[in-house]
């Protein structure tokens, strides 16, 4: 299988889904004026090369501290494990994402926890909400311990080396029927947001559940993410991060590359193979194959940003 | 033969306790079932009677809500964890999970 062939035009639906079963064991994304260029496998030597320059960051998702159940009874021996594999890292990242689920049960225990184990990685780190941090009675833990100076449930942006980064909340205030919601207020915000920027500064937009439909039936998708990337449409170059679905997808449209990092706590089925998509209990030696962290590389003058995945074993 | 004795003197009790508040409750008044399966609820459409409580059970892995905008919400339902409503007027109740909200159901009480 051959991933040079991606033209100017993108990569066709076909590629694309190949690229996605690839993604797992290393496969070294880069963005070039916005049109995503697969360099192929890569080791970890290659992958540290690429980072001696420009803007590394990291992501990780829906560490689930709190879950107990037999996906896996110890999600935060696995988020250690995650913690342990960033500390490890050749080269130090800038900082760190973290795309939301970041407690089971919003509980102050495993807020404490988690915080108690990511503080370790000595990293940044930049939060969004994912449904599981907004249970508390009086919904206050998570705006309390992770949202100041934001907007809102807890949107806000950042530059970081000429990238602009902007952390969105399609968790909170869903309807009836329907699927992930930013909502009136954020989207206005967004388009305030951006307002004056130039075309060329390369955006990265992160959030819980997936901006774009991955699987409506299973509520994987957000009903107005379709606005929000019309907003950004004019950008050369955009890369949305998600989390939520515990398993690597990702799409391209235009200049725009949508990318869901795996959990460091339990896989999700892929859409529509299981009855619902709840936690999926494989075999103990399979577990760390399907959870893991994403390192996003951005070199300023090529315009090139990669998206490794890394799982924690296998 | 102690262990039967004690266990007939229990059962005594109860059905004694459950005497005392079946009359003080409305005879027909009774509990359906609901539960939370694989992210459904089972039955996705009940009938009851004003004065009827309809349960609802999460079975699964992950937490859900039971949201009935305006009327009742319940808190988070962890894994086994139950919420209860008594309906106390005739109407469409349409529900969902908060946190899932593809989730939907109906209560219909006559």
């Amino acid at each position: 299988m051959s991933f040079d062939d991606h033209d100017a035009r993108g990569a066709s639906r076909r590629k694309v889904l190949e690229c996605m079963t690839w993604a797992g064991t290393g496969v070294l994304w880069t963005l070039s004026g916005g049109v995503p260029r697969s360099l192929g496998l890569v080791d970890a030597a290659r992958a540290a090369e690429q980072q001696a320059s420009g803007l590394t960051f990291l992501q990780i998702s829906d560490s689930h501290v709190g879950f107990d159940k037999p996906a896996n009874p110890n999600a935060i021996g696995t988020l250690e494990e995650a913690v342990n594999r960033i500390k490890a890292m050749p080269v130090k990242p800038a900082f760190m994402i973290h795309t939301g689920d970041i407690s089971h049960l919003s509980k102050a225990a495993e807020f404490d926890d988690a915080d108690r184990i990511i503080s370790q990685s000595r990293l940044d780190v930049h939060y969004v909400p994912g449904e599981h941090d907004f249970l508390d009675e009086e919904v206050k833990l998570y705006k309390e311990r992770y949202g100041k100076g934001t907007r809102g449930a807890g949107w806000y942006s950042f530059d970081a080396s000429g990238v602009h980064f902007i952390g969105l909340v399609n968790v909170v205030d869903l309807k009836a029927g329907g699927l992930g919601n930013l909502g009136a207020d954020q989207l206005e915000w967004l388009a305030q947001d951006l307002k004056g920027r130039s075309r060329s500064t390369p955006i990265v937009v992160f959030a819980h559940i997936p901006l774009w439909t991955v699987y409506p039936q299973w509520g994987w998708g957000t009903e107005d993410g379709g606005r929000a990337l019309e907003t950004l449409k004019e950008f050369g170059s955009v890369t949305v991060l998600n989390g939520h679905i515990h398993q690597v997808m990702q799409k391209v449209e235009g200049n725009v590359t949508f990318h869901t990092a795996r959990s460091t706590a339990f896989p999700q089925p892929a859409p529509g193979t299981a009855p619902s998509p709840g936690p999926m209990k494989v075999e103990d030696a399979k577990l760390r194959s399907l959870l893991g962290i994403a390192s996003i590389d951005f070199k300023p003058g090529a315009e090139r940003l990669a998206i490794i995945d890394t799982p924690l074993a296998g | 033969m102690t262990g039967f004795v004690s266990f007939d003197r229990s059962i005594g009790w109860a059905l004694a306790a459950a005497l005392l508040g079946f009359a003080a409750t409305p005879l027909r008044a009774e509990t359906i079932k609901v539960t939370i399966d694989n992210f459904t609820f089972t039955p996705a459409e009940v009938t009851v009677k004003a004065g009827d409580t309809v349960t609802w059970t999460n079975h699964d892995d992950i937490p859900h809500t039971v949201v009935s905008a305006g009327k009742y919400r319940s808190k988070t339902l962890d894994t086994d964890d139950s919420f209860s409503f008594t309906f106390a007027a005739s109407g469409d109740y349409k529900y969902f999970c908060s946190l899932h909200p593809h989730m939907t159901g109906l209560v219909k009480v006559e």
